[in-house]
């Protein structure tokens, strides 16, 4: 059991993810058989491309420090208030995560967004806002609130309880909340193209532009690699503080930590978060709907039924409904993938001593580029294994972004299981695998059936990765956004407002019935 | 378990693709019977179904579209899998992009009997390994409404747009990210030269041209004609363009043309070297010229017919003006100094 556990997420990671990106990189550092790592240095002394690189640092930077001062105050909201319409609002949250970026870029253009750095860094908040709210508001509601009380009867003021009680305890969960916005942010492909602006590129559009445009494999490489070494950097400095950071504490069940809002503060921090988040992800999002609504002729939903009759003659029509079910096909692909992979990844982080550096290495891929990956599957998965075409690998790169996501949602409650539980079933007779089987897997179903939602929701919004292989024609709802934006008119532009708004409500869907799975249990997320 | 199972499953697939595509070879090569051929090409591809299953019927060939990226990534792709070729036939090299196709050599020749109605003006592969299939040409959109109602006379050449009547009012896609924006450069390096062209871009730079990353960000939310509440009322698109501009009644189009500013875009099919099934591919180069395909492309992709003889669509005729003479360049010229031009342009424009 335990050596399947660790060879799943293992084999999986490294035929889907090392075997590619390694091979990709192997063909720019060694052309026609020959080490050349020249370009590397390259990369290091060329002015221009030192000058992207900071940028690239430095904007993720900003981006990762604003959606924490931006979400922090809702995550405790959302942890610590009971009000009416909380689910709804925190599934509203996690809309704008799963948006794609095309549409999300358009909205923040019609309200008045020039291409500027403003743009960039607000459209990062808008996109990471929910990792934050979730993962941090996740462990906050398990926080039990009769610590900081007793802090407060002891004299304590406010802030002094929240500085040295609350805050020491968030901070694992801040951190890994922290890095995978980096990470996001660090990666941002399309937010770049579209809000930054024809000057401004960072590694990921880089690297896009040398390998989809110009064929520069050796730059590429070399490109990819500083990628590769500044995330791993990254990862492992993150690991070794939350290992540091972490502080023993008494976990309440969710929902015990909440309180009604009664106090004035309360009343005020609720306001202001509500108000907040409303003009952050609210407007772009209302933008998009009344776009998808306003037609030549008034307001009416002649652009879905359009959806259903544009072109319909041709083959690069798609039926609604069929987009709607490829997407939901390879949404539940990669959920199963996800939560296989994932799952098991969780239980050898939580029960491994070395399991740390898994939970670094299923986190890379959120850091390395869409293209790499996509090109790299390319020319990786030939004959005789030929997958390249295979409708698999969709799914499957969509499971490479939501494996790290399963895995830090599954992990606290892994690790809740309390191991007297596990060494009475044995003593009484009962097998490792039966334990497992009667005691771990139950408990842990639960987180794995969040973490599966997600990765559903992630499924459902993603276009990185699936915009660089080469795809038989089964299109998802984002590629069908992407291609009615491909052609002149208002008729196109309007469908594509409307199939946008159809993703929102399906993500919204899922998220909502995530919410219903886990009422009133642990989990982070 | 469930690792087997998953491996299994993995497996199987791409065992049946491997099967599937033994067969399929070995049918092929039988005249009249059932095959199922590959065409990759970029996104915007697109036939009507009618004309599509027509060929299947006449020919026993089925098609599977490939879609992959723009036209640079669509090549680069079947560059990078020249040994595994993952498609019979490529569909969308441009001639921006014809001697990187050729110089890779991921063409077999083939000269099909429908070249022969094809202008030799077209024929820019002496070895038929690249088949011209369609054109089209990136121009200077204009919406001719606005030009009427601010009372300001159209703008007729290149050199216009940089005079102060026409001052922040034209947008054009950055070539670094669209290719619609690339061969707009390309239209200003054939119109003034090596030695002119950025010259002309410091110009239209100082007229405040504004440049955005891709077409639909230029059209849908710059272009006064093409956008709800666009600010510039010129724009690098196509002579194609003002078709979707057409009034309901269909009597007039906001938009026009500068014809003096269009570049040729010639676009190629070719069947990929190690194809197993040449002869089904050669059906299909022969169908793309065949007089049904080339009056469908208008209507479906917003571009011309190669071949002499195929009628366009009433609104194509009424409302696409076609440059007679438009700006060109040779294309080994285009892909010797592409990335210069780029970094060049940059310099001059944003930096």
């Amino acid at each position: 059991m335990r050596r399947l556990t660790w060879a799943l997420p293992l084999a999986f990671l490294g035929f889907f993810f090392v075997y590619p990106v390694v091979t990709i990189i192997g063909r720019g550092l060694w052309p026609g058989g020959n080490l050349d790592v020249s370009p590397v240095g390259d990369v290091l002394t060329d002015p221009g491309l030192r000058r992207i690189l900071w940028f690239t640092i430095w904007q993720a930077a900003v981006s990762t420090v604003l959606t924490l001062v931006a979400a922090l105050p809702a995550a405790f909201v959302m942890a610590r208030l009971r009000f009416r319409g909380r689910t709804v609002v925190r599934a509203l949250m996690t809309v704008p995560f799963v948006l794609p970026t095309v549409v999300v870029g358009s909205s923040f253009r019609a309200l008045g967004f020039g291409t500027s750095i403003t743009a960039i860094l607000l459209a990062h908040v808008f996109f990471n806002y929910a990792v934050v709210v979730r993962a941090v508001g996740g462990l906050w509601s398990h926080l039990d609130p009769r610590q900081e009380d007793a802090a407060r009867v002891l004299g304590a003021t406010r802030l002094r309880a929240f500085t040295s009680i609350t805050l020491p305890a968030l901070r694992p969960a801040i951190l890994a909340a922290a890095s995978i916005v980096y990470l996001f942010s660090f990666t941002s492909f399309g937010v770049i193209l579209i809000l930054g602006g024809p000057s401004r590129a960072t590694l990921e559009t880089e690297i896009y532009r040398q390998t989809t445009q110009l064929l520069d494999l050796r730059l590429a490489a070399a490109l990819s690699i500083m990628q590769l070494v500044a995330v791993i950097v990254l990862l492992v400095v993150t690991g070794r503080l939350q290992g540091r950071q972490a502080v023993a504490m008494t976990l309440a069940p969710a929902g015990e930590a909440a309180r009604p809002v009664r106090e004035r503060g309360d009343r005020v921090v609720l306001f202001a978060v509500l108000a907040s988040a409303g003009a952050l992800l609210g407007t772009p999002i209302a933008v998009l709907i009344v776009r998808s609504l306003d037609t030549q002729t008034g307001f009416g939903f002649g652009f879905y039924r359009a959806l259903g009759t544009l072109r319909d003659d041709s083959v690069l029509f798609v039926a609604p409904a069929e987009a709607i079910g490829n997407s939901l096909l390879y949404a539940t692909a990669a959920t199963v993938i996800a939560v296989l992979v994932g799952g098991a990844a969780a239980f050898v982080v939580a029960r491994s001593r070395h399991g740390g550096v898994l939970d670094t290495a299923v986190a890379l891929p959120l850091g390395v580029s869409a293209v790499t990956i996509g090109f790299g599957f390319l020319i990786a998965f030939d004959p005789p294994i030929d997958l390249r075409s295979s409708w698999i690998l969709v799914p499957i790169a969509h499971a490479l972004v939501a494996i790290p996501f399963v895995v830090r949602i599954a992990l606290p409650v892994i690790r809740s299981i309390d191991p007297r539980l596990r060494e009475a079933a044995a003593v009484l007779g009962a097998s490792p695998r039966s334990v497992w089987r009667e005691v771990d897997l139950p408990v842990a179903a639960r987180g794995l059936l969040v973490g599966g939602g997600f990765a559903f929701a992630i499924s459902l919004g993603e276009f990185g990765a699936t915009a660089f292989i080469a795809r038989p024609d089964r299109p998802t709802l984002p590629v069908v956004v992407f291609r009615l934006l491909g052609q002149p008119g208002a008729q196109n532009f309007g469908a594509a407002m409307a199939a946008s708004t159809i993703l929102v409500v399906l993500t919204l869907a899922a998220v909502l019935g995530i919410e219903r799975l886990r009422a009133g249990e642990l989990g982070t997320f | 378990m469930n690792i087997r199972r998953g491996l299994a499953l993995v497996v199987a697939v791409g065992l049946t693709s491997a099967i599937s595509g033994a067969a399929g070879s070995a049918a092929s090569e039988r005249a009249g019977d059932r095959v199922t051929i590959t065409l990759m090409t970029h996104d915007s591809f697109n036939v009507s179904k009618p004309v599509l299953r027509a060929f299947t019927r006449s020919t026993g060939v089925t098609v599977r579209v490939l879609r992959a990226g723009d036209a640079g990534q669509a090549l680069n792709q079947a560059i990078l899998t020249k040994d595994h070729p993952l498609a019979d036939v490529l569909y969308g090299v441009d001639n921006t992009f014809l001697s990187r196709a050729l110089n890779n050599d991921i063409f077999e020749s083939y000269t099909s009997p429908g070249l022969t109605t094809v202008p030799a003006e077209y024929l820019l592969d002496d070895s038929h390994r690249a088949t011209p299939i369609d054109r089209a040409d990136v121009c200077v959109n204009d919406d001719k409404r606005w030009f009427v109602d601010h009372d300001v006379p159209r703008p007729a050449t290149l050199e216009d747009l940089t005079q102060p009547e026409y001052r922040s009012l034209l947008v054009v896609e950055n070539p670094a990210t669209s290719s619609t924006g690339l061969s707009f450069v390309f239209a200003t390096i054939a119109a003034f030269g090596e030695e002119g062209w950025r010259d002309y871009w410091t110009r239209l730079r100082a007229n405040d041209v504004l440049v955005v990353d891709g077409w639909e960000q230029a059209w849908y939310e710059h272009f006064t004609a093409g956008a709800e509440h666009g600010d510039r009322s010129l724009v690098a698109s196509y002579a194609s363009s003002p078709v979707a501009t057409v009034n309901r009644s269909g009597t007039n189009a906001r938009a026009g043309t500068l014809l003096a500013s269009c570049f040729e875009q010639i676009e190629f099919a070719g069947i990929l070297q190690g194809t197993e099934h040449r002869g089904a591919a050669r059906k299909l180069i022969d169908f793309m010229l065949s007089k049904r395909f080339q009056e469908d492309m208008p209507e479906q992709m917003y571009v011309f017919p190669i071949r002499n003889g195929a009628a366009l669509p009433p609104a194509f005729t009424e409302f696409a003006d076609i440059p007679s003479d438009p700006l060109t360049l040779p294309s080994d010229q285009i892909d010797q100094n592409r990335e210069r031009w780029i970094r060049e342009w940059t310099e001059t424009v944003l930096r």
